[in-house]
């Protein structure tokens, strides 16, 4: 790639939004209009509703509610998020792998990924041996409400796949946790995330290879978490996540 | 001991002062969610008053947080100045902050910050209205240097933040580039990596500081690892500037950060015996925000702004050069909308200032939070008048990297201008040599392109 020479040549070499122009001290419209559209699109995003029925059909899945009743207190309780709502009950299946579809901070990229993902999880899985539950489809949903779910079935391991906050340029991102021996309590730290798995980031294959990497390492250790080194050279580990915010 | 006071005819009664505190604070979803919020305005009302009447000089009798739990009351009632405190020594909260408003000055400020503790200075932002928040910390001068002289009057400077999701030399060099043009980086070069290890931190580092000198920009530079990982740096060589670490407001949310008083000053001892700085030897950079104790449960019931002062007395143990809040960005959950936002941006700024450190803000917001660039405009212009050090410089707003929001290059050429405020005196300099002080050429400079 030649040098740059102009300004706008910046962009080039980056997805930031670098050589915008300049008119006086602001943006130039078109610059500034383009970042509006990428918030509102941020901000739908961030209100998603999962389609459950079209995602039950493609999994053939369980539902629960977490305790969050809404969108709002969703936002503002997070503990709430990560139970499950009152009187609800799954039938036990102990020393299960179960898989939990969450919508977490944003439904649209689990609507359209986690079925790929689901599916070649569960024969990954079975091929190696486990006997995996149904997936359980999680509305209003944390992380840890894979705890609260993988206890009541009697998992020996739980994956919660879920969608990540928006970013301006991530609109559809979603994460995996993998959680040994769930149950309520568990830590952040006792857990593996695969994240930044999208179209433009890691595709539904690699996540899947990597998860199932995973899964047979935390079952050689009997532990997830920071006591499961990564050895795979590119799989971000919670322990690895940036410092400063 | 209790406190109390009556508000249209009910007396309100409060146990303790980290309960007065607590109920005393303008309403934020932090607190309702550790549930320490007050129950109605009324009560609200009534615990500023109580707080109002309340002597400075109670605040040096009674713990928020244990003395013998935790590492960071013992450090704000050790190091206390009972000598510089003595002036103010027969204030109430409400007579302190008329005073503020009124006679004292910066010179008097300067004198007595060693003479506050963080939850004086909480207390006095809980009966503050936001121009009073403005007002005083606008009198506060704190001046530090490195390789550059930052918080003079009448400056404003920017941190240049070049994050890459994958941390790529050609990423980040595009970006820092991108803010140069357009007048940023006085402040720090500033990488948060997206990967934290050695081997990644010593090669950013690098890349950073050959950019620096190869170019002769007064500035520093910093990647903002963990406080372990950059001592690492730090025994193979690498060129470290500044110390970067995460704090918060108790022991406990420091041990969550993987951090105590004693690493730090490690960390310290080691970046001062580098001896890099050519101006002066502030060389640790911190960053807190509202939230982060309740965030790893470790708030022992305090609210959540009480708990931020408080690590600003961490922070200034270490002589910092830069200490910003990153306040939108802890989430909805502890700052729903950008009236709270606002809100908490500005009284970090003002309590920081008072405790004596050279505060900046991440004005900023993540994409769940109730809040858009037009909160962030009239944050970022209430904090230029109330004097900010310095703010956050990303490339059109937008932290590909950490997935947030943050001031662009050119919010930092708007606050400036509009305020009538410079960058750095040896940045402005070397600005003008470059060509780059008053305008953006379409043609890159010829000594700059060959960044790429």
């Amino acid at each position: 790639m030649s040098a740059p020479v102009l300004w706008r040549d910046l962009r080039r070499h980056t997805a930031a939004r670098v050589g915008l122009g300049r008119v006086g001290n602001g943006l130039p419209t078109a610059a500034h209009l383009d970042f509006q559209e990428a918030h509102a699109q941020a901000r739908d995003a961030v209100w998603s509703v999962l389609d459950v029925p079209a995602l039950q059909a493609a999994l053939g899945a369980e539902v629960v509610a977490s305790a969050a009743p809404d969108r709002r207190t969703y936002l503002l309780r997070p503990d709430l998020g990560r139970r499950m709502a009152e009187g609800l009950s799954l039938a036990p299946r102990p020393g299960c792998f179960a898989i939990v579809v969450a919508d977490g901070l944003c439904a649209t990229g689990v609507q359209a990924q986690a079925p790929a993902l689901a599916q070649a999880l569960t024969s990954g899985l079975r091929a190696a041996g486990w006997d995996v539950a149904p997936p359980v489809i999680a509305t209003q949903a944390r992380v840890a409400i894979g705890d609260a779910i993988g206890a009541a079935l009697g998992a020996a391991m739980v994956a919660v796949l879920i969608g990540e906050r928006p970013g301006l340029s991530a609109l559809d991102s979603m994460g995996i946790y993998l959680t040994h021996a769930p149950r309520p309590g568990r830590s952040d730290a006792e857990r593996n995330c695969i994240s930044n798995i999208r179209p433009g980031g890691l595709s539904v294959a690699e996540a899947s290879a990597k998860l199932l990497w995973l899964v047979q390492a935390a079952r050689d250790l009997g532990a997830t978490g920071v006591a499961l080194k990564d050895e795979q050279p590119v799989l971000p580990l919670l322990e690895d996540q940036p410092e400063g915010r | 001991m209790g406190f109390s006071a009556t508000v249209g005819g009910t007396r309100h009664v409060f146990a303790d002062l980290r309960q007065l505190l607590a109920c005393a604070t303008p309403f934020r979803s932090g607190d309702a969610l550790a549930g320490v919020a007050a129950e109605s305005a009324a009560q609200r009302v009534a615990a500023q008053r109580a707080l109002a009447d309340l002597p400075l000089a109670h605040f040096l009798t009674e713990a928020v947080v244990p003395y013998e739990a935790d590492e960071v009351t013992r450090l704000i009632l050790d190091s206390h100045d009972a000598a510089a405190f003595a002036p103010l020594a027969h204030l109430t909260v409400g007579g302190f902050r008329d005073w503020l408003l009124g006679e004292a000055d910066s010179a008097a400020l300067t004198t007595l910050a060693p003479g506050l503790t963080p939850e004086m200075v909480a207390a006095l932002s809980k009966i503050c209205r936001l121009q009073d928040l403005v007002a005083i910390a606008a009198k506060c001068r704190v001046v530090t240097r490195f390789r550059n002289t930052l918080g003079l009057p009448g400056t404003l400077s920017i941190r240049l933040q070049p994050n890459d999701p994958v941390d790529d030399p050609k990423g980040i060099a595009a970006q820092v580039l991108d803010g140069l043009l357009l007048g940023a980086g006085d402040a720090v070069i500033g990488v948060n990596p997206a990967t934290d290890n050695v081997e990644n931190l010593c090669r950013v580092l690098g890349l950073l500081d050959a950019v620096r000198d190869r170019y002769a920009i007064p500035t520093q530079s910093c990647v903002l690892a963990h406080v372990t990982t950059t001592l690492l740096a730090m025994q193979r060589g690498a060129p470290v500037d500044l110390v970067f670490q995460s704090i918060g407001g108790t022991q406990a949310v420091n041990e969550s950060f993987g951090v105590s008083l004693s690493l730090l000053a490690e960390a310290h001892a080691a970046a001062l015996a580098l001896k890099r700085g050519t101006l002066g030897d502030n060389c640790m950079y911190f960053e807190t925000g509202q939230g982060s104790a309740l965030s790893a449960d470790a708030h022992h019931g305090v609210d959540q702004q009480t708990l931020e002062c408080r690590a600003y007395a961490v922070a200034r143990r270490f002589r910092p050069l830069l200490v910003n809040s990153v306040v939108g960005f802890i989430g909805p959950e502890y700052l729903f909308d950008g009236k709270q936002i606002t809100r908490a941006g500005l009284e970090d700024h003002m309590c920081g200032k008072l405790l004596g450190l050279p505060m900046g803000v991440d004005v900023c917001y993540t994409n769940h939070a109730e809040a858009d660039q037009d909160d962030m405009d009239a944050l970022l212009t209430l904090l230029g008048v109330a004097g900010v050090t310095y703010v956050m410089g990303v490339p059109g707003a937008d932290d590909t990297m950490l997935a947030y929001q943050s001031t662009s290059f050119h919010d930092g050429l708007y606050v400036r201008a509009a305020l009538g405020k410079t960058p750095a005196p040896e940045f402005l300099a070397w600005l003008e040599r470059m060509g780059l002080a008053d305008r953006t050429p379409d043609r890159l400079p010829m000594a700059v392109a060959g960044l790429l």
